[in-house]
């Protein structure tokens, strides 16, 4: 059947099985491959991308069909031009990865966090990325950069 | 690994939904947060021909107290709860449940009526719905049937639900201000499914006597488990610490476990006993009861 889905601004019209999830029509129909498969089973969190700009969810546990005339933001849709996203800066500067591979996910969870939460304490950060599961970092420095991204983004901007 | 094929339905209505479910009986299955069914299609455990989408039913996404219940629609996600004020300030139990089930990426799809009409053994809110009484208001098409919990869950994902109807809404008593209560769970990490868990509630009447007390018990036979045996000893006593061992000693006598690599069945009944004594102590606390005796 086809959809209809907005995925970091851009229309995507695509023809798709209804058994089609969404993290597959993400990285092969839409050729986004910034969101990534792990578990494959809803346990790891690899796969998290937001939903109308607000719930992070599991995008290989939801299907391609019900995301239809939604918005969907990934890992790709964070970034303006070459300025990295605050909670990307934040992951480089903190070293908040290593192998990456975790990483879209930790980004797309934390992204709903600091809408809900700007100011999150450091066992809220842990409690919301319970879901996202990182095997070479230990979380350490995944949680300084969630911290240093909310003091970036709570900086109100000053007008010129 | 992708499910079986199956066609695809979205309802944008109550009637909508009601319609596709009735011309499709045993064949359609309704999909709401899709948190246990799509990964129970994947692993091909389920496999319904067709879906029933009620993601895009408004009418459905509520959370309110009225009348006495704080009633939750079936588009209402885990996460609603979570962050919902009313529930954090007088549904203490539920409050518990709702910052442990699953983790806190898919209680952002997850819905509470959708995990009730899944009724797994190892379910969260079940548990929660048989200590604190709650209804279940199921549409068909001669219109509502409200269905006690303990007639809902009839076994093992089976429920009262039948061909062609849709459970709407779920209701669940507002507690008073005497009572209170507690949800435990063990899990060997968060996202699996329990190892053991307990729901606890009970109103402390000014005279210092238990009243309206619900015990039930997680993961510890083919469905959630009411200890009808511990509410029995809790009604009209007064809480003392042989009282809450002797309720605990019932939860541990009737819980019925399976094996696994959660733990074996004499770990996992010990573990229903343990967790409805930290139930009870804690919702004393909760209520103020001061030191046991």
């Amino acid at each position: 059947m086809k959809i209809r889905v907005t995925v970091n601004g851009t229309p995507y019209e695509r023809d798709v099985e209804p058994r089609t999830l969404l993290a597959y029509f993400l990285r092969e129909q839409c050729g986004l491959t910034g969101t990534h498969v792990g578990c494959d089973s809803s346990s790891c969190g690899v796969c998290v991308v937001v939903l109308d700009g607000e719930r992070a969810v599991k995008s290989c546990t939801m299907f391609a069909v019900m995301a239809d005339g939604h918005e969907i933001m990934t890992v790709e849709g964070l970034a303006d031009g070459a300025t990295l996203h605050p909670l990307q800066q934040a992951f480089w500067d903190c070293h908040g990865l290593q192998c990456g591979y975790c990483t879209p996910g930790m980004l797309m969870t934390s992204v709903v966090l600091l809408k809900n939460n700007p100011n999150p304490s450091e066992h809220e950060i842990r409690e919301a990325l319970a879901g996202n599961l990182c095997r070479c970092t230990g979380y350490q420095n995944i949680v300084k950069s969630v911290q240093q991204a909310a003091t970036e983004l709570s900086k109100v901007p000053v007008e010129a | 690994m992708f499910p079986a094929a199956f066609s695809y339905l979205s309802a944008h209505s109550i009637d909508e939904a009601l319609a596709s479910l009735l011309e499709h009986g045993a064949d359609a299955r309704v999909l709401a947060g899709g948190q246990s069914l799509i990964p129970a299609m994947r692993f091909r455990l389920a496999r319904p021909g067709v879906l029933v989408d009620i993601n895009p039913v408004g009418e459905l996404n509520y959370l309110r107290e009225e009348g006495g219940v704080l009633a939750i629609g079936a588009g209402a996600r885990d996460a609603a709860l979570e962050r919902s004020a009313a529930v954090a300030a007088r549904y203490h139990l539920m409050s518990d449940a709702a910052a442990v089930v699953a983790d806190p990426v898919v209680r952002q799809m997850g819905t509470v009526v959708g995990s009730l009409c899944h009724n797994d053994p190892a379910g969260d809110w079940g548990v929660v719905a048989l200590a604190s009484r709650a209804e279940i208001v199921v549409r068909g098409k001669s219109g509502n049937r409200v269905v006690p919990i303990d007639d809902f869950l009839v076994d093992s994902y089976t429920t009262a639900v039948a061909e062609g109807e849709l459970a709407v809404e779920a209701r669940f008593p507002t507690p008073g201000e005497r009572t209170s209560g507690s949800y435990q769970k063990i899990e060997r990490k968060v996202g699996d499914f329990a190892t053991a868990a307990a729901a606890v509630q009970f109103t402390l009447r000014a005279d210092g006597t238990i009243a309206d007390a619900g015990i039930a018990i997680g993961a510890a036979g083919p469905k959630a488990t009411r200890v009808a045996a511990a509410e029995a000893l809790l009604a009209g006593a007064r809480p003392s610490k042989e009282l809450f061992r002797a309720a605990a000693a019932e939860a541990e006598k009737i819980s019925d476990p399976i094996a696994d690599t959660r733990g074996d069945v004499e770990f996992k009944r010990a573990m229903a006993g343990v967790l409805v004594h930290r139930g009870l102590v804690a919702t004393f606390e909760r209520l103020g009861g001061g030191v046991l005796a």
